[in-house]
């Protein structure tokens, strides 16, 4: 977090170009995605917005919005210098699942999501779960904490959210970045395993 | 032109002669002015100024249009422009693999990840 907004701190400079790679941050409105990017990010995270207008075509229920010329999608993100020539971005999705636009676009060649869960509100995290199923992207269901869950929890939750036992589920307090950072690295290790069993 | 934001859209969104198409930019893609950014002197575009100078140090795209306050969308033309005129590197991690595997789906690239977020 020692990142300062100036325009030139920060960032690689290795000669070579580096590699950025991502891994997406998902789960229902308010579930601690933002918290769980900035708890391992080295930057504040920081907020990119999209407009409405810019993908009309996937956006299911425009007419729902009074003035969609206006409308902006914002996402969440942070960045992890893992080397000289490698770097991480944790991209949050939009709080309203309905922008799956924006979804395409953050999930496109990334190494997979975490699906944050709130268990007070399970049904939250059904669309996120859908989108990443469909479309194959690994990803690890991560129950936040904060909630009072328990480990002995997480068989329950898995079996109301129809999920298979190949899944990895973890208890998680998005606040704290060692925890973050068990979720990521289990995140990997699961890409990994799917790639090496195809 | 107006943008629905009120910015003003330059004939940017006209340019010919792009590499490719700009959404095909990955919000992740590294951007790094080159040499000739370097020395191009102050651009008389504001934003575009501002995006030269800022990519000293490589940046994502994302990075790019939330520093600079503009939408992905803009960010990315005025990328893909600064590319097209050989003022910005833009090095996107899907055109890199291009043949192989993607890096998201490379062993090697995994395992880095995976030791580099152990050792933080
Ligand atoms: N106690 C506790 N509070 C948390 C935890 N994670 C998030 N919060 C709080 O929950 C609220 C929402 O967290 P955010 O990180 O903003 O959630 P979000 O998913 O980014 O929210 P949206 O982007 O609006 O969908 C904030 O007030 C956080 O401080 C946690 O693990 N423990
Ligand atoms: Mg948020």
């Amino acid at each position: 977090m020692a990142f300062v907004d100036s325009e030139v701190s920060g960032g690689t400079q290795a000669d070579q170009d580096a590699l950025s790679v991502k891994i997406v941050v998902a789960g229902g409105f308010g579930v601690g995605k933002t918290t769980f990017v900035g708890a391992v990010s080295e930057i504040e995270p920081l907020r990119t917005e999209a407009l409405m207008t810019e993908a009309s075509t996937s956006v299911d229920d425009l007419s729902m919005l009074p003035e969609k010329r206006t409308t902006t999608v914002a996402m969440d993100f942070g960045r992890i210098t893992l080397a000289d020539d490698l770097v991480l971005y944790l991209f949050g999705t939009p709080g309203q699942n309905r922008f799956w636009f924006m979804w395409d676009d953050i999930t496109r060649g990334a190494i997979g999501a975490v699906v944050l869960v709130d268990t007070r509100r399970l049904a939250d995290c059904f669309g996120a779960i859908d989108y990443v199923e469909q479309r194959g992207i690994p990803f690890v269901v991560a129950l936040n904490a904060f909630n009072g869950v328990q480990e002995h929890d997480v068989e329950d939750v898995r079996d109301a959210l129809q999920v298979g036992p190949e899944v990895p589920f973890v208890v998680t307090d998005a606040r704290e970045r060692e925890s973050v950072k068990v979720v990521l690295v289990t995140l990997v290790e699961h890409a990994m395993s799917l790639i090496q069993q195809p | 032109m107006a943008a629905p934001d009120g910015r003003r859209v330059r004939p940017y969104l006209a340019t010919r002669g792009r590499t490719r198409p700009v959404q095909d930019i990955a919000i992740e893609a590294l951007v790094s002015t080159t040499k000739d950014g370097r020395t191009h002197g102050a651009d008389p575009e504001p934003e575009r100024e501002r995006i030269l100078r800022l990519c000293h140090s490589p940046r994502s795209v994302a990075e790019v249009a939330a520093i600079v306050s503009m939408p992905l969308g803009v960010a990315r033309v005025l990328v893909a422009d600064l590319e097209t005129e050989g003022l910005v590197r833009v090095a996107d991690p899907h055109a890199a693999f291009a043949g192989s595997a993607e890096p998201a789906r490379n062993l090697s690239v995994l395992e880095r990840v995976r030791d580099g977020l152990r050792r933080l």
